[in-house]
C-alpha cells in the first residue's frame, strides 16, 4: 500500500511537486509560529527578564495561545478603505515570501523511502534561481504599499512609502552582493552554487566577505527587521503600514515579515556559508563531524532536564521531562548509520539558518534603531559603492586567475 | 484541439489573462485599480515569455517591470492626490474617432498577419550549434554582438534619472 | 507547439487596447500605463520571432526595449510631478495654457 503510493509519486512529477510543496509550506508554518516564541525568550534574556512563562511549561504554548487570539478577533475595514486592496495587500506579502521557497534547496542526497527515489530535498531547481529569488521577494512591495494606501489614513501611508522606498534601495545592495556570487560560481542555479563551493572546498563567505557583509545589512533592511524597523516600529508611526489591521490580517502580514526573516537567512546560507555542506566535508579525519545531530539533541536534552528540576509544578516538570525523552529518542534514531547520512545535508542546513535566525534576534536586542535618513543614507551612498567595489574587485580577480586571456573569456561562458 | 493540449490552455489563459487585464486597465476610474490591472498584464506577459523558452527575460521582465517601474507608478499615482479627477470624465471628447482610428490599425495588423500565416507555419531548422543555457546565449549577445548598445543604454539611463531628479526637487530660492 | 503567428495576434491586440488608451483617456498616468502596454506588446513580437528563428538577437533586443521603458517612465513620472505642482491637474486636455 505504501510501496503503490510511493511509487505513484515517483511516477508523476507533479503530483510529486504538490505533496513536496505541501511539506516545505506546513513545516515552515511550524518553524514560524516557534520562531516568534523564540523571539520573544531570547530578546527576554538578553533583558534580563523572562518573557513568556505562563502558557505551557516555560511558555512553550505561547505560539499556539497567540495565532489562536488573532484568529479570534474582531475584523474592522476602516470606513472610506478601498475594500479589495485592504483585502488583498497582506495576501500578496504572504504570498511573494512564501512562492521564494520554491526555489531553495535544502539536502543533496536524494530522498530514499523504500527503495523508491523521489528525488532532491528542493521543489525546484531552476537554471535562474537566483533571478526567480530576486524577483519574487521584490513582491513583497507591493503588499506593503497596497497596504499603507487601502488603510485611508495618513500613518499608515507615510509608513508604507517610508517603507517601500528602503526596500527599493536596499534590493540594489543586495543584488550587487550577489553579482559576485555569480561571478565565482558561473551559474544562477542555487545547487549548483553549492555544489561549486564543495568542490573548490571553501565557502563563499571566505571568498567574499565584503559581500557578505552586503548581503546581511541589505537582508535585514529588506525584512524591516531592527536596527531597520523605522516604518513599523511601535513607537514611530503608530505601528507604520499595518496600523489598521487588527486579526487574522495582522497575523498575515506578521508571517509574512518573519517568513521573510527565515527566507534571507536560507539564501545567505546557501550563497555564502556552504548551504547543506559539512564543515570541512573535504577532510576525512574530521568524519566523527557527522555526528552532530546526536550530539545536538543530546545535549537538549540535558539542558531541558537540568531546567526542568527547578520547576515547581509538578505537570510542567513532567512535560518537560516527557520533551527531554522524546530528545534522546530522537538522538537515539539518528545514531543508525542509514538514518545519519541521509539526515546531514538537511541538519546543518537547518543548524546554519537556526544561527541566523538567532543572530537577527541578538540584533534586534542589542542596536538602536536608525533614522530613516540615516538608513537612506547608508544605503545610498555606503552599500551600493561598496558592492560596486566588491564587483570590480572580484570581477578583476576572476579574470586575472585565469590561464589566458582569449581562454579566460571563453571560459566564464561555458562553465 | 483535438486533446488535451498543455501549451495551447496555458497560452489561451495567459492571453485571455493579458487581453482582459489590458482593458480594465484603460477603462478603470481609479488610477490605483489600472496600475494593479497593469500589473497582472505584465505578469501574463512574462508568462508568455517562459512559454517562448525566454527565463532570463522572464525573470527581468518581473525585476525591472513589475518590481520596480510600476513602484514608480504607484508612488506617484499616491503622491498625486487624484480624488478630485476620480469624479471627472474619464475619456477625452474624441473617443469615438480615437476608437474607430484604432480599429482600422488593428484591422490592417490582423490582415497583415492573415495574409502570410500560412507561410509561419513553416518552422526553421535548428541550428547545428549545441544549445547553450539561454542566460548564456543572451550575454554572448549582449556583451559581444551588443557591446556598444549595451553602453548607450547605460549612458540612458543615467541621463533618465538625472532628468527624473531634476525635474522633481522642489527648487529650493 | 504554438504557430508564431498567434504571438502576433496576441501582440497585436495589446497593442491596440494600448493605442486606444493613449488616444482616448484624459488622465495622464493612464496614458502612460498604455504606452507601458504597446511596448509589452512590441515586446512579445520581439521575443516570439527570436523563438522562432531560434536567435537570441530578439531577445537582447526586449531587454533594450525594457531598459528604455524604465527610463522614458521615470522621466515622464517626473514631468507628472512637475506638472501637477504647478496646474494641480492630471487631465491632458486641461493643460492648455498655449491654446490661443
Amino acid at each position: 500500500m505504501l510501496d503503490s503510493a510511493l511509487q505513484f509519486l515517483a511516477d508523476h512529477s507533479l503530483v510529486l511537486a504538490t505533496v513536496k510543496i505541501l511539506v516545505v509550506f506546513s513545516v515552515l508554518s511550524g518553524v514560524l509560529a516557534y520562531i516568534v516564541y523564540l523571539e520573544r525568550k531570547v530578546l527576554a534574556f538578553m533583558q534580563a527578564r523572562l518573557g513568556p512563562m505562563r502558557v505551557g511549561p516555560w511558555g512553550i504554548l505561547q505560539a499556539i495561545a497567540d495565532p489562536l487570539k488573532l484568529i479570534l478577533k474582531e475584523d474592522i475595514i476602516p470606513s472610506g478603505a478601498d475594500k479589495t486592496l485592504f483585502l488583498i495587500a497582506p495576501v500578496i506579502s504572504v504570498a511573494a515570501a512564501f512562492t521564494v521557497f520554491a526555489a531553495i534547496p535544502f539536502g543533496d542526497k536524494d530522498i530514499v523511502i523504500h527503495g523508491v527515489n523521489l528525488g532532491l530535498p528542493l521543489i525546484s531547481n531552476t537554471n535562474i534561481g537566483i533571478l526567480f529569488i530576486l524577483a519574487v521577494s521584490s513582491l513583497g512591495i507591493y503588499g506593503i504599499i497596497l497596504g499603507g494606501w487601502a488603510s485611508n489614513s495618513h500613518y499608515p501611508l507615510l509608513g508604507a512609502l517610508r517603507s517601500a522606498a528602503q526596500l527599493v534601495s536596499y534590493e540594489v545592495a543586495g543584488g550587487m552582493a550577489i553579482i559576485g556570487i555569480l561571478l565565482i560560481s558561473h551559474s544562477m542555479s542555487l545547487v549548483d552554487i553549492v555544489e561549486k563551493q564543495q568542490s573548490m572546498g571553501v565557502w563563499n563567505v571566505f571568498l567574499q566577505p565584503v559581500g557578505f557583509f552586503i548581503y546581511l545589512v541589505a537582508a535585514i533592511a529588506e525584512t524591516n527587521r531592527s536596527p531597520f524597523d523605522l516604518p513599523e516600529a511601535e513607537s514611530e508611526l503608530t505601528a507604520g503600514f499595518h496600523t489598521e489591521y487588527s486579526g487574522f490580517r495582522f497575523s498575515l502580514f506578521f508571517m509574512a515579515e518573519y517568513t521573510s526573516m527565515v527566507l534571507v537567512s536560507c539564501i545567505a546560507v546557501t550563497l555564502f556559508w556552504g548551504g547543506w555542506l559539512r564543515p570541512f566535508q573535504g577532510v576525512a579525519s574530521l568524519d566523527f563531524l557527522k555526528f552532530t545531530p546526536v550530539v545536538v539533541f543530546l545535549a537538549a536534552a540535558v539542558a531541558i532536564s537540568l531546567g526542568a528540576r527547578k520547576n515547581q509544578v509538578p505537570m510542567e516538570k513532567l512535560v518537560l521531562f516527557a520533551i527531554a525523552a522524546c530528545c534522546v529518542l530522537l538522538a537515539a534514531a539518528l545514531a543508525y548509520p542509514l538514518v545519519t547520512s541521509a539526515i546531514q545535508g538537511i541538519f546543518w542546513f537547518s543548524a546554519k539558518v537556526f544561527i541566523f535566525l538567532y543572530a537577527f534576534i541578538w540584533y534586534r536586542g542589542t542596536f538602536p534603531r536608525y533614522r530613516y535618513d540615516q538608513l537612506m543614507n547608508l544605503g545610498w551612498r555606503v552599500m551600493i559603492p561598496l558592492g560596486l567595489a566588491n564587483v570590480i574587485a572580484t570581477a578583476a580577480v576572476c579574470y586575472w586567475l585565469q590561464p589566458h586571456p582569449a581562454a579566460a573569456v571563453l571560459g566564464m561562458l561555458t562553465r | 484541439m483535438m486533446e488535451i493540449n498543455l501549451p495551447q490552455i496555458a497560452f489561451f489563459a495567459l492571453s485571455a489573462l493579458a487581453l482582459i487585464s489590458a482593458i480594465m486597465v484603460i477603462t478603470r476610474r481609479n488610477a490605483i485599480h489600472s496600475a494593479i490591472w497593469l500589473i497582472i498584464t505584465l505578469f501574463s506577459v512574462a508568462g508568455v515569455f517562459l512559454m517562448l523558452h525566454a527565463e532570463f527575460l522572464f525573470a527581468v521582465q518581473i525585476i525591472l517591470y513589475v518590481g520596480g517601474i510600476m513602484v514608480l507608478f504607484l508612488f506617484v499615482i499616491m503622491l498625486v492626490n487624484l480624488d478630485v479627477a476620480a469624479k471627472q470624465s474619464q475619456f477625452s471628447r474624441q473617443w469615438f474617432v480615437a476608437v474607430v482610428t484604432a480599429l482600422v490599425l488593428t484591422a490592417e495588423l490582423v490582415y497583415g498577419i492573415y495574409l502570410d500565416h500560412r507561410g509561419f507555419l513553416i518552422i526553421p531548422p535548428p541550428p547545428a550549434a549545441a544549445a547553450t543555457n539561454n542566460t548564456q546565449a543572451i550575454a554572448v549577445g549582449l556583451y559581444q554582438t551588443y557591446m556598444l548598445p549595451v553602453e548607450i543604454a547605460s549612458l540612458l539611463l543615467l541621463v533618465a534619472m538625472v532628468g527624473a531628479v531634476v525635474m522633481a526637487k522642489r527648487k529650493f530660492e | 507547439m504554438i504557430p508564431v503567428h498567434w504571438y502576433l495576434y496576441l501582440g497585436a491586440g495589446l497593442f491596440t487596447i494600448g493605442v486606444i488608451g493613449v488616444l482616448t483617456r484624459r488622465n495622464v498616468i493612464v496614458i502612460l500605463m498604455s504606452i507601458e502596454l504597446i511596448l509589452n506588446a512590441v515586446n512579445i513580437n520581439l521575443v516570439a520571432f527570436s523563438q522562432y528563428f531560434h536567435s537570441t538577437n530578439g531577445q537582447v533586443f526586449a531587454i533594450f526595449v525594457i531598459t528604455d521603458a524604465a527610463a522614458e517612465a521615470a522621466v515622464g513620472l517626473g514631468l507628472i510631478i512637475a506638472l501637477f505642482r504647478n496646474k494641480e491637474t492630471v487631465n491632458a486636455d486641461e493643460i492648455d495654457l498655449l491654446k490661443w
